[in-house]
């Protein structure tokens, strides 16, 4: 089932470079689809529309379609509130935010209003035990984010996405700041996860796309040069600039 | 020295030599700053230390002021020093969260902000003339509490408002991104992870705008302050004795005064500003300590 539909959408930030010109792509349920290219290719300007993160950016305009669930989450209408509880997101260094694991956990739901002990603490677990943090932080949930490592910070991230029972999942270079046994953890919950969600990532290098993606979107210069799935990609990629970034000749 | 002459007479320094008189240059600079501190406290703790007792402090003044206690000034300052932080706090508090988190940088804000920097910069005095046009007369609350009160506040809010920006803007930004994020709303994100963060810049603010509000005379002294009242106020629309302006009375307007009394009148006033200084200052470095970002 197509998850999200992005038609036609161009996005200008206010300093007048068009980021990202007329993208279109469809991605399916429980898939994980990994976004690769060049930097300044507007991977992480399209992941942060799909949750309105932009909208504290200097965004100038916007057009075209983003369908999430068959509605356009462009629309002004859209309750944005909601639409990030449905779709979360990781940021490429981990970013607990100044509270204990517990209190970083249940923060979403507790901004949802959700103030039941068992119901928070029941979500706690839940979540963490999917990031495969539970079993290192148990025993200190009440300690400050911060006294973990980076690794188990990112984790915990994940683990903060998680516990609002999201839909989608996007990640910007999740693994970018992280050592290779953290990166090997991540993956593998990510490909666990791909059965409940659907996930869009920036993956860190092209490896990891070859490593975890069922599709993967070539974004150079604000296009989406080509949009197939990952074996196809790696292997005979229709654009010629495609295979020259797969084969590592630019970028 | 011999040392120094040596070095002195090669005429060429090595860059270790010139670290050392540079940070010798330095020391001997921070101890003549910090000297005329201390030897003003020490002063004043020993002439002022004498009058201090138990009932200086508790006791309603006697005989013209020259003998007894300065109880009703002494609560009159708390009286203000309250009063003053139920106004700005609060105030000073919203204003700055809202020029910091909400507001765009547009024209209007720029103006506010133009506006808070001129209030800091005008003498206390014309705060005191505003306050009397304003509060005495125009709205009628007379020479009381709540005037002297509310003009204090009006010459504390810059200071409140720039430091709790300050502190506002000193939290990451990425705390705010990641907080809206997970579905909170603006509110949330302030309420939840900024403000803890920033409180302790915010109450140090809070508490160098009260301390100077609470030294200041000038304000007070058409808006509020008494010369001297025989009992305590007894709600907020009475005027009130207050120490800053106890001690002018005290040292120009009454002959005859024992200099004790002045200096211990002083000694009161000081340990109530410094002890609020280094409050502010404890809390300040407690929260550097413990801060993780
Ligand atoms: N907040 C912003 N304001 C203005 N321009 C921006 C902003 N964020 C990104 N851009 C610009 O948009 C373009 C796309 O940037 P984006 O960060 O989306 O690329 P990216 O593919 O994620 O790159 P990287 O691989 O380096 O993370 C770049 O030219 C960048 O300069
Ligand atoms: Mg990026």
């Amino acid at each position: 089932m197509e998850k999200i539909v992005v038609e036609n959408f161009s996005l200008t930030y206010s300093d007048g470079a068009e980021s990202l010109q007329n993208i279109n792509l469809k991605i399916n349920e429980h898939t994980i689809t990994a976004l690769i290219g060049p930097a300044g290719g507007g991977k992480s300007t399209f992941l942060r529309a799909m949750n309105r993160l932009n909208d504290l950016a200097d965004v100038a305009a916007l057009s075209g379609h983003l369908y999430i669930n068959g509605q356009d989450v462009l629309d002004p209408k859209t309750n944005v509130i909601q639409l990030r509880r449905t779709v979360g997101i990781v940021f490429a260094r981990p970013l607990p935010l100044p509270l204990t694991i517990y209190e970083n956990v249940s923060f979403g739901l507790q901004a949802a209003g959700e103030r039941r002990k068992a119901v928070l603490d029941e979500a706690v677990e839940r979540a963490l035990r999917q990031a495969q943090l539970w079993d290192e932080v148990y025993d200190r949930l009440g300690d400050s984010a911060f006294a973990i490592s980076g690794g188990q910070q990112q984790r915990l991230c994940i683990a903060r996405v998680l516990a609002l029972q999201p839909e989608i999942i996007l990640l910007d270079e999740p693994t970018s700041a992280l050592d290779p046994i953290s990166t090997a953890k991540i993956e593998t919950s990510l490909l666990e996860l791909k059965e409940k969600y659907t996930i869009v990532i920036a993956p860190h290098n092209i490896q990891q796309a070859a490593r975890i993606a069922d599709d993967v979107a070539f974004f150079l210069q604000g296009e989406v040069v080509e949009f197939a799935p990952a074996e196809k990609i790696f292997t005979t990629p229709k654009d010629r600039r495609t295979l020259d970034y797969v084969q590592g000749r630019f970028g | 020295m011999s040392h120094l002459f040596e070095m002195v007479k090669r005429f060429k320094l090595y860059p270790r030599q010139v670290e050392w008189l540079g940070f010798r240059a330095l020391a001997v600079g921070s101890v003549l700053t910090i000297t005329p501190i201390f030897m003003v406290v020490i002063y004043i703790l020993v002439q002022g230390g004498p009058a201090i007792s138990w009932g200086f402090l508790t006791q309603m003044p006697q005989n013209g002021m020259r003998e007894g206690g300065i109880l009703p000034a002494l609560v009159g300052t708390l009286y203000l020093t309250l009063g003053t932080a139920i106004f700005s706090v609060p105030l000073g508090i919203g204003a700055a969260i809202y020029l910091s988190e909400y507001s765009s940088d547009s024209s209007l804000t720029r103006i506010i902000r133009l506006a808070i920097i001129n209030l800091a910069g005008i003498p206390s005095v014309v705060y005191g003339l505003f306050g009397l046009g304003l509060f005495v007369i125009f709205l009628n609350f007379g020479t009381s509490i709540l005037a002297a009160s509310l003009t204090l506040s009006i010459m504390t809010l810059p200071v409140i408002i720039s430091t709790t920006e300050e502190a506002l803007r000193a939290v990451p930004q990425s705390f705010r991104v990641v907080a809206i994020s997970l579905g909170a709303t603006r509110w949330q994100a302030i309420r939840r992870v900024v403000l803890p963060q920033a409180l302790p810049g915010i109450l140090t603010g809070v508490i160098l705008g009260l301390e100077r509000a609470a030294g200041e005379t000038a304000p007070i002294l058409f808006t509020g302050a008494a010369f001297f009242l025989p009992r305590l106020p007894q709600s907020p629309m009475d005027a009130t004795m207050a120490l800053p302006y106890h001690l002018f009375v005290i040292s120009t307007q009454v002959p005859g005064m024992p200099i004790r009394i002045q200096y211990g009148t002083v000694l009161v006033l000081l340990t109530f500003v410094l002890g609020m200084n280094i409050v502010a200052t404890v809390i300040r470095s407690r929260a550097r300590a413990r801060r993780q970002w």
